[in-house]
């Protein structure tokens, strides 16, 4: 009886561990072809291990990214700072101030995640032209702001409903209004739904590129725009865009293994039924 | 009186969010939808005042008849081979890792972390990672050679290759089929249940389709002036494995939260009747986990009907054998600068994203609204 619960039990690990190197194939390829001299690589060996290592790539390909490494940092911090606090402000609305038809509006303002962007790319081109703001990073960031209410602010409701009704009672009994109710008892207790928003709404503007690519000019162009022209040519060394994806791809790999509790919950937020 | 100020306070402050919406929401969707009637995109089209006429439905027309655009069919053909291989992939293999999972394994949560990171990659890094995996001469072809077996010689991204080809003009009589299949279904399903009246009542229009489809269709004319062949392009297949790989871990999470969410008196109380594994999974898990399907298999849908960064980068934005409406738009317009026909395609695009999404929103907040009466 034991031995077959114990066989049950490799069977289980050994699938495991076939899986996870699977998923793990990807990094080792890149890893291993960022680490090659260019003259190096060729398709034959392109699974073996270099035999030695050539960091050059890397500061190679950091030197081309660079520009827009700095675009997409102040493009994420910013519109991640923006958008999740007026999501804040909109889930305190919709959770404690709910008013008339409150839950017909919010339906309506969550329409706006899943749209495919396709559909609103023309107007926003048009407006962002009309407002001088086409092609630089502020009309980049207005976007991500906006087109980030939805997410944010279901994701700061649905924290805030979990706030009990006695406890913004007894604050408003005191005689503590709108401002002072969201300053003295909803805010405080927002750390969490701060982290879960900044993380998500962080590694989404860092990954994104449709506007990236039809919103700003050369000199705005964010890191995967930048990734994509580096590994775009057709007589690609592949060592450079290898470097670059990994560049491109350590910030939110970080913030994954670092707070991955926190990103799942941002994910499943947007599919959980609010 | 003092609670009154307070909700007007609350409505100002919702206000400009609301207004930042209504805008780039609905009244940017209003006006590609206008864009869309019009013939923006001759002449000076990216003059700040461009010239434009109303013209009707004429874009729409000539992307699905005129010998021109093939390709944007060919494209809706692919989105839907995309949308059907992401969705199966990433939902069979993210339940049999939630399977895996379940059991407890040691170190399950660094299995979790590998299997979900892909996740949090861009589609872009993914995209450049993935082409070098798969091309053709070395990469993943080369992999059989280290067993002793031949190199594969499939040429993923840049295949020609074709299979389930269809004609354009049988679309018609493919769908009706299709509904008479489901409709049969539907009626075995309410022939078992003893309700024998309402089975023939299912079952008739599936008759009345099929003697159409047999007989019938040359009463409707024909879509296209001559025939025009599309089908599933092998060239697609890499591109939705590397969406899988990203998006399995992403189902996994889903359905290890509703595993979990199952009480362990149920498992319990299974595993005494005698239930095993098996059993369990299939009688206990699997009908409880049904609405986590549902979600998941609307938001992989809406990610695979609006996939651009992994394809542009992947396969390059050229490459019309694995492309797709959301980067067939981005090159009518911004490329072409065929804005209007450009906009046409996107309101298609977004009509099929909304077919997913509207039922889904709509029976959200329906339930809430269950919920807080």
């Amino acid at each position: 009886m034991t031995t077959k619960i114990n066989w049950s039990r490799v069977l289980l690990y050994a699938t495991l561990i076939v899986v996870a190197a699977v998923y793990l194939t990807p990094i080792y390829m890149t890893v291993i072809t960022a680490l090659k001299n260019p003259a190096d690589i060729n398709l034959d060996t392109a699974w073996q291990v270099p035999t030695h290592l050539n960091w050059g790539s890397f500061s190679q390909a950091y030197t081309k990214l660079a520009p827009n490494m700095m675009n997409s940092i102040i493009l994420a911090v910013t519109a991640t700072i923006l958008s999740s606090m007026l999501g804040s402000l909109n889930g305190y609305v919709f959770s404690k101030w709910q008013f008339k038809g409150n839950d017909i509006v919010f339906t309506l303002v969550l329409f706006g995640m899943f749209i495919p962007y396709q559909i609103i790319l023309i107007p926003l081109f048009q407006t962002l032209r009309s407002m001088h703001m086409y092609g630089g990073l502020p009309g980049l960031i207005l976007a991500h702001v906006v087109y980030g209410l939805p997410i944010t602010t279901l994701i700061f409701r649905n924290f805030y409903a979990q706030i009990p009704l006695s406890l913004t009672e007894s604050a408003q009994i005191d005689g503590a209004g709108f401002f002072k109710l969201y300053l003295r008892v909803i805010f405080p207790l927002s750390i969490p739904g701060f982290v879960v928003t900044f993380i998500w709404q962080f590694t989404q503007i860092w990954n994104e590129f449709l506007w990236g690519i039809t919103l700003t000019k050369y000199s705005a162009n964010p890191i995967t725009v930048g990734l994509a022209q580096l590994a775009g040519g057709q007589a690609v060394s592949w060592n450079l865009p290898m470097a670059g994806s990994i560049i491109a791809a350590i910030p939110v790999l970080l913030i994954y293994i670092l707070m991955g509790r926190y990103f799942i919950r941002g994910l499943l937020a947007g599919s959980v039924k609010g | 009186m003092h609670l009154t100020r307070d909700r007007i306070i609350a409505f100002s402050v919702l206000l400009p969010s609301l207004i930042l919406i209504a805008v780039f929401v609905y009244g940017f969707i209003g006006q590609t939808v206008y864009i869309s009637l019009t013939d923006w995109g001759k002449g000076a089209a990216l003059a700040v005042n461009p010239e434009m006429h109303l013209i009707g439905f004429d874009n729409y027309k000539e992307l699905f008849t005129s010998f021109l655009h093939g390709r944007f069919r060919q494209d809706l053909v692919n989105a839907f081979f995309y949308t059907m291989t992401l969705v199966l992939g990433s939902l069979t293999l993210g339940l049999f890792l939630a399977i895996l999972l379940d059991r407890e394994p040691r170190g399950e949560g660094i299995f979790r972390t590998i299997f979900l990171y892909p996740m949090s990659l861009s589609f872009v890094v993914t995209g450049t990672i993935w082409r070098w995996l798969l091309t053709p001469g070395g990469g993943i072809n080369v992999l059989p050679t280290f067993v002793g077996l031949p190199a594969g010689n499939f040429l993923w991204t840049s295949s020609r290759g074709q299979i389930l080809t269809f004609d354009w003009q049988s679309i018609p009589v493919i769908t009706a089929i299709v509904v008479a299949l489901v409709l049969v279904f539907l009626a075995i399903r309410t022939w078992r249940k003893g309700t024998h009246r309402r089975a023939f009542i299912v079952a008739l229009p599936a008759v009345l389709l099929v003697l159409w489809a047999v007989f019938g269709q040359r009463m409707i004319p024909q879509m296209l002036p001559i025939s025009e062949k599309h089908g599933f392009n092998l060239a697609t297949i890499g591109i939705s494995i590397a969406a899988i790989w990203q998006f399995s871990g992403y189902t996994m999470a889903l359905y290890l939260a509703g595993l979990r969410g199952i009480p362990v008196a149920l498992h319990e109380a299974a595993r005494l009747d005698g239930a095993n594994d098996i059993q369990y999974y299939k009688r206990v898990a699997f009908p409880i986990l049904k609405p986590i399907t549902l979600s998941a298999v609307i938001i992989l849908a809406h990610i695979s009907l609006k996939m651009f960064a992994l394809i542009f980068a992947m396969a390059g934005p050229d490459n019309a054998s694995t492309c797709h409406p959301a980067v067939l738009m981005y090159l009518t317009t911004f490329r072409g600068n065929k804005f209007a026909l450009g906009a046409s395609i996107a309101v298609i695009l977004f009509l099929l994203v909304a077919l997913f999404i509207i039922p889904y929103l709509v029976s959200s907040f329906r339930e809430q609204r269950r919920r807080a009466s």
